[in-house]
Formats: structure tokens, sequence, C-alpha cells
């Protein structure tokens, strides 16, 4: 067992390349230079960047969440003056973009990724660390210059978050809130253009000795397609809204009729980044509910090699099904589309099953963050299943653009939530060294598990009456109501599950409840350092013999066993 | 607005797959037969059966989605469950598993299993899918034109024209058991022609004519409304359909055609529809519009 890989030598100049036990602590530039707020706003150490992404992330979630209560709470009745016909569509605009744009993605490439991907294949850094610091500046400005818009005299962005020609053009929409949100997707594009770039190269170039690409945790391999997704789906959209601002201003025709222009490119530009999209959000937490299944059922994850080629073909796939979501527009071959999208089912229930495999023998811990991660696997099967139903074309024709869309995607959005909650619970201690409450974690589950579902099922059962979303009011159909009703109860019991969160949060900051190096007796590498970990992550490194170093170093006697493998394990004991 | 090409879906959906039609047709047969015989039985899911041909095709693709749904994701739930209710650790037992990995002729089990499910549900989409996107010899045409925030809908070689705008809505007269063709565009942004009971909607679209037949089989009038966002009256760009018997269409059709003012029509069901001017917005009291 000793293929061992050679390190590329580390970009970072002061990095000393190899990790060596004797550097690490006393390294000359961790003792001058600037400190306080100076030192968080010029770090380049991917922990800082990655913290700083996730908290601001998690802001931008709260930001989101409570346009989405306002949103409801409008709904509540048929003909509500709660907000402006006006406002409304402010709001699910800036809803939608905030909750996609500004932080289910730079949360899950960005944050958590940032922060976790060198620690699991240990490396000191990511490969870029200045481009990594930029990116999380655009990102920053991008977020500000998109909520500015509420600050403009036309108000903010209100064409959906999905921005469709010719709504979006000059005449339709004529606000500068609409060109901020344009100059806002193209500086947070951009973001994740270098955080993609920076992941792929730190993913092939920056891996530990004896780290093979097969012996890398689920997460990291999750984030590495992801990675590749954004290369290539990220510059598609940044060029549709550079198109699009040409129309809006200088003159060209490219989505306008008038002109010659055809307002449907617009769909495809935005969908063939859009579907990927939807990919580049849920892979990463795929990753992280992975690894927390194996954590808490003390175990290895169930079918590593198939888990991998699943990602490897969902990644592939969810490049050839944009137009899943033009299918009613009359003008897009039905069949292919229909078929490729109803194929990614495949390698979804490939990952679902092994999930459920992973648990199957173990010795299952109901810590918050499994419980979290078991209220994933349920939403997101719900999320699934009616994700299959739009794919065949005569189903969403009748479904298109309606509250049944709505409940769909947002069974997938939530179920991410509750993966991405999963994940703070696990790797919190690791990034901090404290413990979170587990008491006002479980709080926080019921109310976001059971609110999730209050919210969605109405939700899907008034799209099938007929109820078309984006919808300030219904004056006609005073028969929505009552589903409305409950679907704004179970919304405010996701806004209350995320005040436990908060609470939580700043009460385990208070309370201080030191975590230890492993306090889940945790499986990858980064639970080998400690918590928080140095400067340069690691002082030392175990032997990496296979997908969990350390726990192979800290079980020697409970290695994991392949198919076939029992016999051999009894007639050695 | 006819002479314009029809939309190109139509005819890639059935060029795509015309081998296959028939023999897909068959196997739907097999597929869906337990419905057929159930009958009424199978519960309707909270769809509408429709009142169109193809709103009942499609109608029944969706309940078998469902029954596919239960079956599959019952099995899945009922495994999940399973896993995370038995292998519960006890409190206090700090032993480790058996840490088992890998199982091939399961993992082929779990890979090949949703192919086919994926195959059976790809054939039943398709043959309904060719049906609703069919393009027959119409016994009737209808131009509809959305517009911010309303409809207007002609009737090709007669002087029928309903216009209307929010929550007016405009009704959209059309004969029952005959092939209906709409020629469907937009003069602005892009709407949503939806109507919840023929279990189908299409986008209007501006420079693009896109047309599609209906069959009703069941006289009435339907709610509709726009269901692609549109700017600010979204929310109230209404219309109605009326279906109504062919005789009746007739007689209707006759009656605009003598008709000398161009403002108000007598609707088949005797309702007046008012036909306000494009230009002017019907604004409700309780919005307090943009500002
Ligand atoms: C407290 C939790 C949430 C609630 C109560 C909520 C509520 C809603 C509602 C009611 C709508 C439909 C508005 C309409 O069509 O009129 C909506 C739209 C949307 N939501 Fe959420 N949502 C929540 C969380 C999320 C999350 C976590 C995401 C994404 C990660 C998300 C993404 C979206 C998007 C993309 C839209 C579409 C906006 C558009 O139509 O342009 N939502 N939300
Ligand atoms: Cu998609
Ligand atoms: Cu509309």
């Amino acid at each position: 067992m000793t293929d061992v890989i050679d390190r590329p030598v580390n970009l970072d100049s002061d990095d000393q390349g190899p990790v060596n036990p004797d550097h690490g602590h006393d390294h000359g530039h961790d003792h001058h230079g600037p400190s306080g707020l100076v030192k968080w706003m010029t770090s380049t150490d991917h922990k800082v960047i990655g913290i700083s992404y996730t908290v601001t992330s998690l802001t931008m979630m709260i930001i989101g969440g409570a346009f989405a209560e306002i949103i409801r709470a409008q709904l509540v009745s048929p003909t509500s003056t709660l907000v402006s016909f006006a406002q409304y569509n402010e709001l699910f605009t800036m809803h939608g973009s905030v909750m996609i744009y500004l932080f289910v993605g730079p949360f899950a490439f960005a944050g958590l990724a940032n922060y976790l991907v060198p620690l699991q294949i240990g490396a000191p850094d990511m490969a870029f660390p200045r481009l990594n610091l930029l990116s999380y500046w655009l990102y920053l400005s991008g977020s500000l210059v998109m909520l500015s818009g509420f600050l403009t005299s036309g108000g903010a962005a209100n064409f959906g978050w999905v921005g469709y020609a010719p709504l979006s053009n000059v005449t339709a929409s004529p606000g500068s809130g609409a060109d901020l949100w344009i100059v806002a997707l193209m500086l947070t594009g951009f973001s994740a253009i270098f955080s993609g770039v920076n992941l792929v190269a730190t993913i092939f170039y920056l891996r530990a000795p004896g780290m093979t690409l097969f012996r890398m945790p689920i997460f990291t391999w999750n984030m590495l397609i992801t990675g590749i997704l954004i290369l290539l789906a990220f510059p598609i959209l940044t060029g549709g809204l550079v198109m699009l601002y040409c129309d809006r201003h200088f003159g060209t025709h490219i989505f306008t009729v008038s002109g010659g222009g055809v307002p449907l490119l617009w769909q495809h530009i935005f969908w063939f980044w859009g579907h990927p999209e939807v990919y580049i959000l849920a892979l990463p937490m795929f990753g992280m509910v992975t690894e927390v299944f194996a954590v808490f059922s003390k175990k290895p994850i169930f079918g590593y090699r198939g888990m991998v080629f699943a990602t490897i073909s969902i990644g592939a796939l969810s490049l050839g099904v944009w137009a899943h979501h033009m299918f009613t527009t009359g003008a897009v071959l039905l069949p292919f589309f229909s078929a490729m999208s109803l194929l990614i089912a495949v390698p979804t229930g490939i990952k679902m099953f092994n999930w459920i495999g992973t648990m199957w023998g173990g010795k299952v811990t109901y810590s918050t963050s499994m419980l979290m991660a078991m209220g994933f696997l349920f939403t997101f099967l719900v999320g699934g299943i009616t994700g299959i139903y739009l794919a065949s074309p005569p189903i969403d024709f009748f479904t298109h653009d309606t509250y049944f869309v709505v409940a769909h995607f947002h069974s997938v959005v939530m179920a991410l939530v509750l993966g991405a909650m999963s994940a703070i619970f696990l790797w919190f201690p690791k990034m901090s060294g404290i413990m979170l409450n587990e008491r006002l974690g479980k709080f926080q589950f019921w109310f976001l598990f059971i609110g999730t579902q209050v919210f969605t099922f109405p939700m899907y059962l008034v799209g099938l009456k007929g109820m078309p979303r984006r919808m300030a009011v219904y004056p006609n159909n005073p028969s929505w109501q009552s589903l409305n009703q409950w679907a704004s109860v179970g919304a405010l019991l996701i806004g209350i599950s995320m005040v436990f969160f908060i609470v939580n949060a700043l009460y385990s900051f208070k309370k201080r409840v030191p975590a230890g190096d492993n306090p889940w007796d945790a499986q990858t590498l980064e639970w080998y350092t400690s918590s928080p970990p140095p400067a340069h992550n690691f002082v030392s490194l175990p032997p990496i013999h296979s997908e969990r170093p350390t726990w192979d170093y800290n079980h020697p006697d409970h290695l994991s066993l392949g198919h076939g493998d029992k016999e051999k394990a009894k007639a050695g004991s | 607005m006819s002479s314009l090409p029809p939309s190109s879906d139509s005819l890639s959906a059935e060029q795509a797959l015309p081998a296959t039609k028939n023999k897909s047709k068959k196997l739907l047969l097999v597929l869906l037969a337990p419905l057929a015989l159930a009958g009424c039985q199978v519960p309707s899911f909270g769809g509408y059966k429709g009142v169109t041909k193809t709103a009942n095709s499609t109608f029944h693709l969706w309940q078998g989605f469902n029954l596919a749904a239960i079956v599959v994701g019952g099995i899945t739930l009922a495994v999940m469950a399973w896993a995370i209710f038995a292998y519960r650790a006890k409190k206090g037992d700090g032993s480790i598993p058996k840490q088992t990995q890998y199982h091939i002729p399961l993992e082929v089990t779990y890979t090949v299993i949703p192919i086919l499910v994926v195959v059976g549900l790809f054939v039943a989409t398709v043959v309904v899918e060719n049906q609703v996107v069919a393009d027959p010899t119409p016994s009737a045409t209808i131009n509809v034109t959305a517009f911010q925030w309303g409809w207007k809908f002609t009737y090709p070689g007669t002087k029928a024209v309903v216009v209307g705008q929010t929550t007016a809505s405009p009704i959209m007269v059309m004969p029952v058991n005959q092939d209906v063709r709409i020629n469907l565009v937009s003069s602005d942004v892009i709407h949503g022609f939806y109507i919840p009971e023929f279990n189908f909607s299409r986008f209007a679209q501006p420079g693009m004519v896109n047309t599609f037949t209906f069959h009703a089989n069941k006289t009435g009038l339907y709610s509709a409304q726009c269901s692609q966002l549109c700017g600010l009256y979204h929310s109230l760009m209404y219309f109605r359909v009326d279906v109504v018997s062919p005789s009746q269409y007739q007689a209707w059709i006759s009656s605009k055609n003598a008709s000398t003012s161009a403002r108000t029509a007598i609707a088949a069901n005797g309702a007046i529809v008012i036909q306000d001017n494009p230009g002017i917005p019907v604004i409700p009291s309780h919005s307090n519009g943009a500002q």
C-alpha cells in the first residue's frame, strides 16, 4: 500500500510545501502584520474566507426568508392588501434571487467547500488563495448591489428570478433595480467562476501523499464535479446577462422581436445555466449528508464507488436537460428532454439507496445533525418524485407555472436547507472549537421538518386546483384560501426554526463547550487535526490507505469490509 | 396569423418517434389496463378529470404516475424507515458495528429497477404527448392574442371578436365535440394561456405563433387565467372558456357577424361581455398599484 503520489509545489509562496511536523506554528508570517478587522478583510486563509462566506450566506438566508414570510402573509387572504402588486413582484423576485444566487450557492460551493476541501485532502490552503479572497469580495459586493435595488425609486427587480425576456427589457421593466440585479449577477457570477477554478485546481493538484482520487471523501468528490459544472455553466449565464444589459442600454436586439431578435434565446441561455445550477446547489449538500450518514451510523459509506459514479453521471446528464423548463414554449423537442430528465432519476435513486445502505446494519445515533440528514432524506424523496412528474411534458403542461412547481422545488430546496443545517451541526465544532447545543438543535429540527411539510403539501394541492405562481391576489378563487393559509402556517414554523438556530449560535458562543479534535468519532482527514485547525491545517498527517484515514487511524481493528470480505474477517478474528 | 408556420413541437414529437408510435400505444394500453379496469376507483390525486379528449388522457397519465410514485416511493420510504428505526443505537452502546461496504448484486438491482420504471414512464409519456400535440384538420379556428393584461379572441373568416382585460374575464366561445385549432401569440411580453380543466397550458409569445388543438367533450363555462408572470397585473389576467353545442356556436358567430356594435356582445350563455379598450387597464379598487 505505498501508492503515494507526489505533492506539487504549493502555489502560496509563503508555504513550505509538504506537511512537516516541525512547522506550522512558528511560521514567520503568522506573528506579524495586521490584526482584527483588517486581518479578516485581507486574510487569504481558506478557513477565514470559508467562514466569511458561510456567515454572509446564512445572513442572506435570513433576509430571503424574511421576504418569504411577507409573501406568505400576503397570501393568507385572496384580496390581501398587505403589499401592493408592484411590491409583491419585487418580493418574490428578490426572495428567489437572494435564496438561489446569494444563499444556497455561495453557502454550498464557497462556504463549507472552501473550509473543508483543503482539510479533507490534507492541503494547507486552496490553490489560489488571493483569487479566493477576490471571489468573496465579488460575492459580497454583488449581494449588496442586488439588495440596493430596494433603495431605487422604481424598486428592486420585479420580473422573477429567471428574468425572462422580453419582460426584462427596458420597456417592460424600466427601473434601475433591474440593472442592479443584472450587474449583481455578473459580480456573483464571476465570483462563482473563480470558486470553481479554485476547487478544481485544489482537488487536482494539492492532495496529500496517499490521497488518491478514489480515497477522497464523497464531499470532496462532489465538490470536484460541482466545480466542473460551475466552469461549464456560469460563463453562459454571465454572457447572457451581458447581452441582456446591451439590449437594455446599448440598442442591441438580441432578445427583442422588433429588431429581429429572439426572446426565446434568453430562456435557452438561462436554463442552460439554470439546470446545472440545480445540481451545483444540490451536489454539495448531497456530499455533506453522505458524510453525516456515515459518521452517525459508525459505518463506511455503503457504495463509495457507486456514489462517485452517480455523482459523475448526474453532472453529465444535468447538461442535457435544460429545456424541461421550456416544455410549454412549444419550441423544444419534447421526447428528448423528457427522456434525459427522467434518466436523472436513476443516479439520484442510487444515491438515495446508498444513504439508506449506509445506515443499514449500523449504530444510528439521533444527533441533531443526523436528524437533519434524515429530514433531508424524506423531503428530498418527495421533491425528487414530484420532479419526475414534471419531466413528463403532458403533466408539465398543466402544472407548469402553478403552485405545484413552487411546491416541487421547495421540497427540493428545503431538503437542501435541512442538508445545510445537518452539515452545520456536524462541522461547527471543527470550525469553532465549540459545540452547538443539541437540545435547541432538536427543537430547530422539528420546527423545520414539520414546517417544511406543512408548507409544501398544501402548495401541491392548490397548484393542482389551478393556482398559478406569482399571484399577489386571487380574488376569483376564494376556495384556494384555506390551503394557502396552511402553507403560511408551515412558513411560520420554518421561520420559528430559524429563531432557534440563531439563539443556539449565540448561546453556544456564550457557553463555549469545548469540542476537541473529533467529537463525533468521524472518519475523514479534517477530524485528525485540531479544532479549529492551525494556520496551515495540519501539524502531521496519518497514513492514508482508504477514504477514511482518521477512522482507520483511530480504529485499526475495524477497517471496511467489502462485499465477500465477511469470510476473511471471520477467519482472521 | 394562421398563415404563419405552426410551432415546431407537434412536428418534432412525431418525427422523433414515427415507428414506435403504434407499438407504444399498445404498450400504454397494457400499462394503463389496470387503470381502465379499475375505472373510477382510482382516485384523482387532486387532478382534474378534464373536459377535452386530451385532458382525459393526460389525467390518466397523471393517475399512472401517481400509482408508480406510490409503489416506488412507498417501498423506498419503508426501507428508509426501517434503516432509521431498526438500527438506532441503544443508549450507552458505544460498540462499533460490522464495517460492511459494497454489495454488487444489490447495487445492480437498485440501478436496473429504476431504469425499467423510467422506461415505462417514458413510453406512457410519449403516447399521451403525441395525442396532446397532434394537429388534425380543425372544424373551427380561434386566434388568441395575449397582451398586458388581457386577451383578444378572433375567429378568422368571421367578424367575431372578443376583447377584455383583467377582471373583465373575456370569454372564448368554442364548440363541443369538434376539433378547434388555437393560434396563440402575444403582442408584448410572454403570457401563459392556461385552462386548468383542459389540463393544458401554453406560452403566448411575441413573434412566434403557437398552434394546438382542443377537442372539448363537455359543455360548460370554465375559468382560466394567465399563468406566466407578465408584469404588474399578472394576478388579474383572467379569461373564461365557454364550451357550447355546435349549433349554439354557429348562432353566436352569426350574431357577431350581424352585430353592428363592436363594443358589446352577447355570449352564447347570455352573459354580456364588456369589451374594454385595451389602452385603459381595469384596476381593481383594492390595489394600490405601482407606487
Ligand atoms: C421559509 C422558507 C420559504 C418560504 C416560506 C418560501 C416561500 C415561497 C413562496 C410562497 C414562493 C412563491 C411566490 C409566488 O410565486 O408568488 C416562493 C418562490 C421562490 N422561492 Fe421560496 N420559500 C422559502 C424558502 C426558499 C429557499 C430556501 C429557496 C432556495 C434555495 C427558495 C427559492 C425560491 C425561488 C427560486 C422562488 C421563485 C421566485 C420566482 O417566482 O421568481 N425559497 N418561495
Ligand atoms: Cu431543470
Ligand atoms: Cu401573466
